[in-house]
C-alpha cells in the first residue's frame, strides 16, 4: 500500500528569537514531524527574520537539510531585498544551494510591498522557477515583545504586483488570521497564489474556508516547531472532508506545485 | 481519557437557535472525542450587557444546555455593573437552575470592589468563576481585566475558585503572575497554539491547575487540543488537564445538583 503523503509546507528551523520552543534542534524536528506522518517538509529558517548575514543563514539552512533530512527537508532560502546585492543571494539559493523556493518576511525586513525591489525579485524567481513564500505575520501582534513589535503584512499592493508577473507561484504563509473575505478572493484570482492552514482557525475552519477559496489552492502548514505541528493535522480531522479534498490538501496540491515549477512549466 | 472543554461559545456557529448551534458544535466535538462542553455568552456578545442582555444571553444558554444536559454545561454570564440584576441571574441560573459556573468578561477589571458580592455569592453556591484576561501589548479594552488585576481579586477571595481566562494571552507573564494563587487555575484556551505554552504552565503551577479549553466557535477545537496532545508532559499531566481537573473543580456544585459524573 503507498504510504499516505503529508507536505507541510510551513517549518522553520533553528532558534525563535524571543524563546527556546520544543524541538527548535533540526533532528529532534524532524523526527517528530515524521512521527506525525510528514512525508515533506519546506523549511526556513528562524535565522531569516533578523540575521544581516543571509548568505550564511541560507548556507547553514541547506547544511541542516541534508545532514538532518534524509529527504524530508526542502530548504527554501530567505531573501532580504533591502540588502545590498541581494540579487547574488537568490542566484545562490537557486544555483549554489538548488532551493526550491525563497522565503520572504517584508516586515522584519522592513519594505513594503510596493517597493520596486520586490518587484524585481519576483520577476527573478519566476524566471528561474522559484517557489516564493510570503510570511505575512509570525505570531500574535498583541503579544510581541515590546521592544520587537512587528505588524502584519500590508499585502493591499500584492494583487497589482501578482498581475504583472504571472508566471511566479506565491506560497501566502501565516496568511488566514488576516487575510480573509473579498481581500484573499483577490489575491488568489490575481496569480497562482496558495495559502497554508496553520494559522486558520474556527470551527470546521477547513470546511469553511473551502466555500470561498479554491481546493487546489488551499496547502497543508503547521508553523512548526513555533506552533504545536499537532494543530494542523487535527484541523483535518475537526472538518468533514471528502477524500479528495483530504488528498490534495494533505499532499496533492503541494506536490502538484512543486513540480510544476522544477520543470518550469 | 475523558475530554472536557472548559470554553465555549455559541458565537460564529450555523443554526437559528442556541439548540441547534450547541447541537452543530456537539457534532465537531464528537469529530474530536471530546465529552462534556461548558458554554457562556449568548448568540451575540455585547461588552458591556444590560440586564435584560444579561438575562437574554444566558435564556439562550439555559435553553442549549437544556436540550443536551448530558452533553453541556452553562456558566452564568453577569456584569459587576449591575449588582443587583447580577445576583439574581447568579440565583436563577445557578442557584434555582442547571448552570454550574460564572462568567465574567471585559465590562469592569476584575479588581474592582464591584465584584466583590458576585463573587461571595458564588462561592458560597460552590460555582466556578471564569474571568476573562489578556495582556495586550496593543492595549486592553477600558474594562479588560489582566491577570493581576485577577489576583488582586483572589487575594480577597481566597475560597473562591477562579479561572484566569487564557492564561493572560501574554501567557509567559500571566502564569507566573497567577503563580502564588493556589485557588487561580489556568484556562489554556484562545491564544495560538504556541509550543510550550503547557509545558510551562505544568512547570510552573502543577498539572493539577492548568485546565484544557477551546474558545470554540472563534477558536477550532484542533488548535487547542494540540497544545495538550503536543505538549511535552507525562500522560497523566495531560489526562488533569484534558478532564480531571475541571470534573475535580465542578463536582461539589455538580454533587449539590444531584448531577453524577
Amino acid at each position: 500500500m503507498p504510504r499516505r503523503e503529508l507536505i507541510d509546507v510551513n517549518v522553520n528551523l533553528s532558534r525563535w528569537p524571543m524563546r527556546r520552543v520544543p524541538c527548535d534542534d533540526t533532528r529532534e524536528l524532524a523526527a517528530k514531524l515524521r512521527r506525525q506522518g510528514v512525508t515533506q517538509v519546506w523549511a526556513g529558517s528562524f535565522d531569516g527574520l533578523l540575521h544581516k548575514d543571509v548568505a550564511s543563514v541560507n548556507a547553514r539552512l541547506t547544511e541542516e537539510c541534508r545532514k538532518h533530512g534524509r529527504g524530508l527537508l526542502l530548504p527554501f532560502g530567505s531573501i532580504n531585498p533591502m540588502l545590498p546585492d541581494w540579487e547574488e543571494e537568490l542566484r545562490r539559493c537557486a544555483e549554489a544551494h538548488r532551493m526550491p523556493g525563497l522565503r520572504l518576511h517584508p516586515n522584519y525586513h522592513g519594505y513594503k510591498l510596493d517597493d520596486p525591489a520586490l518587484g524585481r525579485l519576483f520577476k527573478f524567481a519566476a524566471e528561474r522557477g522559484l517557489i516564493v513564500q510570503l510570511a505575512a505575520i509570525m505570531e500574535d501582534e498583541r503579544m510581541m515583545h515590546p521592544r520587537l513589535r512587528v505588524p502584519p503584512v500590508d499585502t493591499r499592493p500584492l494583487a497589482r504586483l501578482l498581475k504583472e508577473t504571472p508566471s511566479l507561484r506565491l506560497v501566502l504563509l501565516n496568511a488566514l488570521g488576516v487575510l480573509r473575505g473579498p481581500v484573499l478572493s483577490e489575491l488568489l484570482d490575481a496569480g497562482e497564489t496558495y495559502v497554508e492552514i496553520s494559522m486558520l482557525e474556527g470551527v470546521a475552519g477547513i470546511e469553511k474556508l473551502l466555500q470561498h477559496v479554491p481546493l487546489e489552492r488551499v496547502l497543508f502548514g503547521s508553523h512548526a516547531p513555533l506552533f504545536y505541528c499537532e494543530a494542523a493535522r487535527l484541523k483535518l480531522k475537526e472538518s468533514v472532508l471528502t477524500q479528495e479534498q483530504l488528498s490534495q490538501i494533505r499532499a496533492g496540491n503541494a506536490a502538484r506545485l512543486l513540480a510544476s515549477a522544477q520543470s518550469g512549466a | 481519557m475523558e475530554i472536557w472543554d472548559l470554553h465555549c461559545h455559541l458565537s460564529g456557529l450555523p443554526g437559528r437557535t442556541p439548540d441547534e448551534r450547541l447541537g452543530k458544535l456537539i457534532e465537531y466535538a464528537d469529530r474530536m472525542g471530546i465529552a462534556r462542553l461548558c458554554v457562556y455568552m449568548g448568540m451575540e456578545w455585547a461588552y458591556d450587557p444590560s440586564p435584560e442582555k444579561l438575562r437574554e444571553d444566558n435564556d439562550a444558554v439555559l435553553r442549549a444546555i437544556g436540550r443536551y444536559p448530558d452533553r453541556a454545561f452553562g456558566f452564568a454570564y453577569l456584569n459587576p455593573k449591575h449588582t443587583q440584576a447580577s445576583l439574581d441571574e447568579l440565583n436563577r441560573c445557578v442557584r434555582d437552575g442547571p448552570m454550574v459556573g460564572v462568567k465574567l468578561w471585559v465590562a469592569m477589571r476584575c479588581n474592582a470592589p464591584e465584584l466583590d458580592p458576585l463573587i461571595a455569592r458564588a462561592t458560597e453556591l460552590k460555582a466556578v468563576i471564569f474571568q476573562h484576561t489578556w495582556l495586550k501589548i496593543t492595549g486592553n479594552l477600558p474594562g479588560e481585566s489582566t491577570p493581576f488585576d485577577l489576583v488582586e481579586l483572589a487575594k480577597r477571595h481566597p475560597n473562591a475558585t477562579l479561572i484566569c481566562g487564557h492564561s493572560g494571552g501574554d501567557w509567559e507573564r500571566g502564569l507566573r503572575a497567577i503563580r502564588p494563587h493556589k485557588n487561580i487555575f489556568a484556562d489554556l484556551a484562545g491564544g495560538d497554539p504556541t509550543a510550550g505554552v503547557t509545558e510551562m504552565a505544568v512547570r510552573e503551577l502543577g498539572a493539577n491547575r492548568v485546565i484544557y479549553g477551546s474558545d470554540v466557535a472563534g477558536r477550532s477545537f484542533a488548535s487547542q487540543l494540540a497544545k495538550v496532545y503536543g505538549a511535552n508532559i507525562p500522560d497523566s499531566s495531560r489526562r488533569l488537564i484534558l478532564g480531571e481537573n475541571l470534573k475535580r473543580l465542578l463536582r461539589p456544585i455538580l454533587g449539590q445538583k444531584g448531577i453524577r459524573v
